[in-house]
C-alpha cells in the first residue's frame, strides 16, 4: 500500500517536472524548429513541423558575418568578468574577512543599484559615451557590463567568501602559515569553487546582456545580442532567419553551461546549499 | 618543556570587560581543564594564550619567555579547535603534515612523523581521504595529529568533544587521557562539561565572568569548593542548597548537601519528601523530590532504590558532608 502510493508520487512528480521544464523549454525548442522552416513557412502560423531546411543559416552567415559579433560577445563577457573580478575579489574579500558596523549598509546600496530601471539612466549614459567618444566601442561595452554586472558579482563572492570557517584560517596561522602561505595554501583552494561559479554566471549574464548592449553599439562593437536584433529591421521581418540567428547566439553560452552545470547550480542557489 | 604563567591577563572587546584580571600557573606536563558556563570567558582565555586574540593588558610566559606580542606560530603552541578545522582541500596526509611543510621540513622526515602519528591515532589507513569522507571522530583525531607533530610545548584543546556524539566522546576522551600519560606535553582543555573537566585534569580551572572562582584538582574542588558557584557547577547532578532554618541551625546563610551525601530511607529520617521524578538507572537511583519545608532537592542512591512518583520517602543529610556557606556565598571551614 505504502509503497504504491510512492510509485505514484513519483510518478506525478516526475511528469509535473517535464511538463514544467518543457514549458520553460518551449520558446527555445521553438526557435530552433522556425530556423529550420522556409520564410513562408515561418510566416504562415503555428506547426511545429518544418521542412528542414539549413538555407536560413547559410543566409544568416553569407549575408552577414556570423563571426564578428560572435567575438565581440566572446571579448565582452569574458572582459567584463574578469574586470569585475579584479575589482570584486578584494572588495568581497575586505567586507567578508574584516566586516565592519556598515559593512551590510555597503552590500545593500551595491544592490539597490540593481533595482533601478536602466531606462532611467539611459539618457546620461548615452551623452557620457557620446561625449567620450566610447559608443561603439569595446572598451565602452566591457566597461560598462563591468559595471551592471558587479553588484552581482561582489554579493556572490561575498557569500563564497563567508562560507570559509575563520578557524580554519587561524589554525593555519597556529600551524606556523605566514600571510602569504595562508594565502596560496589555504584560502585560494577553498574560494577557488566560488570564484569560478562566480565567473561563469556572470560569463552568462554579460552574454546575454542586451539593452546596453544595443543601445551602445552599431556595428564595430556589437555582439550577439545586436546581431539578433538587426534582423527585425529595417527591410521587415524575417522569422526563420531571425530564429536561425538566434539559435547560432544562444548555442555557445548553452554549450558552456551545459558543461558547467555543476558550477552554476552552486552559482545559483547563492551558497545556500552546502 | 611547556610550563605556562598569566600575568594579570585582561581582556576588552568594545564597552564589554571579558576577562578583568587573571593570574595563573601552569606547570610544565599538567593537564589543565579550564570550565565554566559558556560565555565565561574561558575559550577567550584560551585563545589569548594561543595568540589569536590580543591581550588588553597584562603578560603571558612560556617557559618564563614574555610571548605577549609573540605571533601564534612563533609560541610554539598547537591547536585542536571545536569544529576540527581541517583542510577541506588536503588529504589527511597533507594535513598532518601541514605544520611540517610551513616549518619547511624536509620531505622523508616529514613523511616518517605523518605516519608515526597515523599510527598512534589509528590513521595509517584513511591518510589517502579527504575530511569530508571521514567521520566526526576520525575528523578529530586527524586534528590531533596535526597538533601532535610538531611536537609542540603545549596543547591547546578549544571544546574538542563537543561536536561529537555521547559515546563517541567517551571514548575520544579516553584517548585523549592516553595521550597525555604517552606525551607528557602540558594540555589545556576548554570544556563547559564539568564531568570532562573532573575526568581527565589535573588541576581545574573553574571560570565564571571573567573571574577565576577556583583552581585545584577535581577532588579538592568537590571536597572543598571555594563558594556557592564552584559547589553548585563541579558535581553531577548539581549540589542541592537549603536556606531557611535548617542553613541557621549550622551557623551558615546556605546549606549545601551533594545528592549523593542524602541517605535515603522508606521509613524514617530528618525529612520527609514526596517523588517527583524518578530515574531508575540500575546501578544508581535518582530522585527528583519536594520535601517538605525545604523545597526541591535531588538525592542519589547506590543501586536500586524502589520509589515511583508519589510515594513519600525520607532523607537525612549525612552532616559530615555538609558544606556551608556565609551571606556572600564563601564557603565556610569548620
Amino acid at each position: 500500500m505504502a509503497r504504491s502510493v510512492t510509485t505514484r508520487h513519483k510518478v506525478t512528480a516526475t511528469a509535473a517536472a517535464w511538463v514544467v521544464a518543457l514549458i520553460i523549454f518551449f520558446p527555445i525548442l521553438y526557435t530552433l524548429i522556425t530556423s529550420i522552416k522556409t520564410e513562408p513557412e515561418a510566416i504562415a502560423g503555428f506547426s511545429l513541423w518544418p521542412s528542414g531546411t539549413f538555407e536560413n543559416y547559410i543566409t544568416v552567415q553569407t549575408q552577414r558575418d556570423y563571426f564578428k559579433p560572435f567575438m565581440n560577445s566572446v571579448i565582452l563577457s569574458v572582459g567584463s568578468t574578469i574586470l569585475a573580478l579584479i575589482i570584486a575579489i578584494p572588495s568581497a574579500w575586505a567586507m567578508a574577512f574584516s566586516p565592519t558596523k556598515r559593512t551590510k549598509d555597503i552590500l545593500m546600496w551595491m544592490l539597490s543599484t540593481k533595482m533601478m530601471p536602466a531606462v532611467a539612466v539611459l539618457v546620461p549614459i548615452y551623452l557620457m559615451f557620446r561625449d567620450f567618444g566610447l559608443l561603439d566601442s569595446r572598451i565602452g561595452l566591457t566597461v560598462m557590463l563591468t559595471l551592471i554586472n558587479l553588484p552581482i558579482v561582489v554579493w556572490m563572492l561575498y557569500t563564497y567568501f563567508r562560507e570559509i570557517p575563520g578557524e580554519i584560517l587561524e589554525a593555519s596561522r597556529m600551524d606556523g602559515a605566514g600571510l602569504w602561505q595562508e594565502i596560496v595554501y589555504v584560502l585560494t583552494p577553498m574560494a577557488v569553487p566560488g570564484i569560478a561559479s562566480t565567473l561563469l554566471l556572470n560569463i552568462i549574464l554579460a552574454w546575454n546582456e542586451s539593452f546596453w548592449t544595443i543601445r551602445l553599439s552599431t556595428t564595430n562593437a556589437a555582439p550577439l545580442t545586436a546581431f539578433i536584433a538587426s534582423f527585425s529591421s529595417p527591410q521587415g521581418l524575417f522569422w526563420a532567419k531571425l530564429s536561425a540567428a538566434s539559435t547560432m547566439a544562444i548555442a555557445p553560452i548553452l554549450i558552456l553551461g551545459w558543461f558547467s552545470q555543476k558550477q552554476l547550480v552552486r552559482g545559483l542557489t547563492f551558497g545556500a546549499v552546502k | 618543556m611547556g610550563s605556562i604563567t598569566l600575568q594579570k591577563v585582561s581582556k576588552v572587546f568594545g564597552e564589554a570587560k571579558v576577562i578583568p584580571s587573571i593570574d595563573l600557573e601552569i606547570n610544565n606536563g599538567e593537564f589543565v581543564v579550564f570550565v565554566g558556563p559558556s560565555g565565561c570567558g574561558k575559550s577567550t582565555l584560551l585563545r589569548l594564550i594561543a595568540g589569536l586574540e590580543d591581550v588588553s593588558g597584562g603578560h603571558i610566559l612560556i617557559d618564563g619567555k614574555d610571548v605577549t606580542d609573540a605571533a601564534p606560530a612563533a609560541r610554539g603552541l598547537a591547536m585542536v579547535f571545536q569544529s576540527y578545522a581541517l583542510y577541506p582541500h588536503m588529504s589527511v596526509r597533507k594535513n598532518i603534515a601541514f605544520p611540517l611543510k610551513m616549518a619547511k621540513m624536509e620531505q622523508p622526515a616529514i613523511d616518517k612523523k605523518v605516519e608515526a602519528a597515523a599510527r598512534v591515532l589509528n590513521l595509517t589507513d584513511y591518510l589517502e581521504r579527504r575530511p569530508s569522507q571521514l567521520s566526526g571522530g576520525q575528523r578529530q583525531r586527524v586534528a590531533i595529529g596535526r597538533a601532535i607533530v610538531r611536537e609542540p610545548s603545549a596543547f591547546l584543546f578549544d571544546e574538542p568533544l563537543s561536536n561529537l556524539d555521547a559515546a563517541l566522546r567517551g571514548t575520544m576522551r579516553l584517548e585523549i587521557s592516553d595521550l597525555h600519560h604517552q606525551l607528557k606535553t602540558t594540555m589545556i582543555y576548554v570544556t563547559h562539561d564539568q564531568v570532562e573537566a573532573m575526568t581527565m585534569a589535573d588541576k581545574i580551572v573553574v571560570l565564571n565572568r571573567g573571574n577565576i572562582e577556583q583552581v585545584g584538582s577535581p577532588l579538592e574542588l568537590y571536597k572543598t569548593p571555594r563558594n556557592l558557584f564552584v559547589a553548585g557547577f563541579i558535581g553531577s547532578p548539581h549540589m542541592n542548597f537549603v536556606t531557611g532554618s535548617y542553613a541557621q541551625s549550622k551557623n551558615a546563610k546556605t546549606a549545601g548537601i551533594r545528592p549523593e551525601h542524602l541517605i535515603l530511607s522508606k521509613d524514617s529520617g530528618l525529612w520527609t519528601g514526596t517523588v517527583k521524578v524518578a530515574e531508575h538507572l540500575g546501578a544508581d537511583t535518582f530522585l527528583h523530590l519536594d520535601v517538605d519545608g525545604i523545597g526541591q532537592v535531588t538525592a542519589r542512591a547506590g543501586g536500586e532504590f524502589g520509589a515511583q512518583y508519589g510515594d513519600r520517602v525520607y532523607l537525612t543529610p549525612d552532616e559530615a558532608k555538609l558544606h556551608r556557606f556565609d551571606d556572600k556565598g564563601l564557603a565556610l571551614r569548620a
